[in-house]
């Protein structure tokens, strides 16, 4: 991977394991990837694939028995490994944020959605009530709420669903993060909304040159969102690099699966391309390459030996025949 | 597409095809009460909506939450009765029927829901989820109820060992091949499947999609296929509808309505839809604001508030859903008028 001086966060080899040391699964296995400031990095899978919980290992947020390991863990230039649990806190949250995917249940239905802002701005960055209340007043506006004074005053179920994102987006914004990491966050929107949403998010991304990891399952959004792209099956990176080569040609057989199983792409003929079998879970994952049972082009090498990250620093594929421009393995 | 689709559907002018199913002026309206001496609200979830359905055809209905799609699809399975309205199937009209008539014909009338982890009963094998319809409406033995099961577990592509299993035992996508299978025990003629692959992934969403096709052609089946994803309506629909807060906007066939989308709010969806091919991608129109409450919504043409389109006579008058040459039946006096910019992909 390159690093460069806009390098914000960098991650090599970061593994996430559940379940006991007799019978462990892995649910994220030795990824690798960083994300550059003012960038998009769309990370994309199916569920069970382990992108959410890659995201959640980031802030910090796998309790006890989940276990979190990794070569290096650096955040702009502290290693984040490293820090105590009170200057961890003070990245994430302040330097890196979040947004979780069900806007409705990740506010405290107890408080107004003012008190909720306020208490993120407190916490990071102090200043009186008077202060708090205008900032936040501020931040509403920032992410188009109409009415802001009043709106502040809202409890969580007086809001919809795309004004409870907006809400969400106003907290993690709050601190000036460097970083924002959004988890499917229009998943439960409808489309339209959907679209308000990653609009929002794409302006603020650019107006404050953050760095945003937009974490999804939609393919398309990714497409259309995102600069570079991270695609992951069972724990594992399987692809990655620019939107707009991954996309145009997929090297991975998965990401070219993935792209021909949408309706999108089998315009004009009766049937979907749809990839056989299912997402291998916790205790069925097969030997080789996880993707042997389901690929097209597996060969009996596949079923044995595990395929390393090939190809140049931001244009990596994990297989032993990677995908040609004409989308045929190359042998 | 065969030629026969591409006839415009209306209600009140049967196709080539006679439909199937077809309803007239459906309207379901719930009270709702709003407080202690307060007056009793009225949320019109469905207000005048006219389809109709062929044998062996999908019509598609498209709109986001609370726009009544899957109102109507209670009322098409007969789980609640309209408020006002007409609902034919086979040509009988299916709310002036006697009880038992009803009940005889509802059994060919079948539903999908969208979440196959809620809708099959966890403490229940899936032998006895697939049989239970026939226990209570057939007059089969229990060794034809098994027999019927076990073939129609091979027809969704599941296996006999299967029977005896719980549902916490598969996987989303093939607990949707059961409650599909499930929909298919009574010989239904029409489906309605209520957003039947929102909750899958996008490799077990297609091989759903292939399957709800293969059985379609295989079975003759009418679907009534209820949904929010575009990409998806435009692969499997022959007709598509799109309704906002209860009302139809547009309604025509499917390719029309791609190529050719004329209401602003059809227009926004479509634009909304992300697209991988850049090709596909259509200058976006990000609508402002949401949808409104039901429980009071806008006057005039309820799209208005969103609409960047709207004068001073959609805040006032209603736009009835209205057919034009070469394109899908639109309810919008901008389209009528000729204010609307030309959008073509």
């Amino acid at each position: 991977m390159t690093e460069t001086d806009k390098s914000l966060l960098k991650v090599h080899n970061l593994s996430v394991t559940f379940g006991t040391h007799d019978n462990p699964f892995t649910a994220v296995d030795r990824i690798s990837f960083h994300v550059e400031q003012g960038e998009v990095l769309g990370i994309v899978g199916e569920s069970g694939s382990g992108k959410s919980v890659s995201s959640l290992a980031l802030m910090g947020l796998i309790d006890f028995p989940g276990r979190v390991t990794a070569d290096e863990l650096r955040f702009k230039d502290t290693d984040m490994q490293t820090l105590n649990e009170k200057a961890r806190r003070k990245i994430t949250g302040d330097d890196i944020s979040m947004i979780f995917q069900d806007p409705m249940t990740s506010l405290n239905p107890s408080f107004t959605v003012g008190n909720q802002i306020m208490e993120a701005i407190e916490v990071h960055q102090g200043g009186s009530k008077k202060e708090r209340l205008a900032k936040a007043i501020d931040l509403l506006r920032q992410v188009g709420i109409p009415a802001p004074e009043s709106r502040i005053n809202n409890y969580p179920h007086q809001l919809s669903g795309g004004m409870s994102q907006r809400i969400m987006i106003a907290m993690a914004i709050a601190c000036d993060p460097k970083l924002l990491i959004a988890d499917e966050p229009t998943t439960a929107l409808d489309v339209t909304i959907q679209a308000q949403i990653i609009e929002l998010l794409l302006t603020l991304q650019r107006e404050k040159n953050m760095g945003l990891m937009l974490i999804t399952h939609d393919l398309a959004l990714v497409a259309e969102a995102a600069d570079r792209v991270v695609v992951m099956y069972a724990g594992q990176i399987v692809e990655s690099g620019p939107a707009s080569e991954i996309f145009k040609a997929p090297k991975h057989p998965y990401t070219q699966a993935l792209m021909n199983s949408l309706p999108e792409s089998a315009e004009g003929q009766n049937r979907l391309n749809a990839l056989s079998g299912v997402v291998p879970g916790a205790n069925d994952r097969p030997d080789g390459c996880l993707l042997n049972p389901r690929c097209p082009y597996a060969t009996d090498r596949c079923r044995v030996e595990e395929p390393e990250q090939l190809g140049p620093p931001g244009r990596q594929v994990k297989c032993f025949y990677p995908l040609d421009e004409s989308g045929r393995p190359t042998v | 597409m065969s030629e026969q689709a591409m006839t415009k559907p209306t209600a009140d002018t049967p196709t080539a095809n006679a439909p199937i199913m077809s309803g007239i002026g459906l309207k379901q309206h719930y009270p709702v009460k709003q407080g202690f001496m307060k007056p009793v609200g009225l949320v019109k979830a469905l207000d005048g909506v006219s389809f109709s359905v062929e044998e062996g055809k999908t019509l598609a209905v498209v709109g986001e939450s609370g726009c009544g799609k899957s109102t109507l699809a209670r009322l098409l399975t007969m789980i609640e009765k309209p408020t006002e309205g007409e609902l034919n199937f086979e040509g009988k009209n299916l709310l002036t029927l006697d009880r038992e008539t009803a009940k005889e014909l509802r059994q060919r009338i079948q539903i999908i829901f969208q979440n196959p982890y809620g809708s099959l009963n966890p403490r229940k094998k899936v032998g006895s989820i697939l049989e239970e319809p026939l226990v209570i409406n057939g007059k089969l033995t229990k060794a034809e109820r098994k027999e019927r099961a076990l073939s129609l577990l091979q027809k969704v592509g599941l296996k006999p060992e299967h029977y005896d299993r719980y549902p916490h035992m598969f996987s989303g996508g093939q607990r949707q091949r059961i409650a599909i299978a499930r929909g298919l025990m009574m010989n239904p003629k029409v489906v309605v499947a209520d957003e039947p692959v929102s909750a899958l992934d996008v490799s077990v969403q297609a091989q759903v999609l292939n399957l709800m096709m293969d059985l379609q052609q295989e079975l003759n089946l009418a679907y009534v296929f209820i949904s929010h994803d575009l990409s998806v309506v435009q692969h499997i629909a022959d007709n598509v509808m799109v309704m906002y807060l209860g009302k139809v906007v547009e309604y025509g066939v499917t390719e029309d309505i791609f190529s050719n989308p004329q209401h602003p709010y059809t227009r926004a969806l479509l634009s909304s839809t992300p697209r991988i091919d850049p090709d596909h991608r259509i200058e976006k129109i990000r609508l402002t604001g949401e949808l409104p409450s039901p429980l009071n919504p806008p006057s005039g043409c309820a799209f208005h508030g969103r609409c960047e389109f709207a004068n001073d006579r959609c805040k006032v008058e209603t736009p009835a859903l209205k057919d034009q040459a070469n394109a899908a039946s639109v309810a919008c006096f901008g389209i009528e008028e000729g204010r609307l910019p030309y959008i073509k992909r």
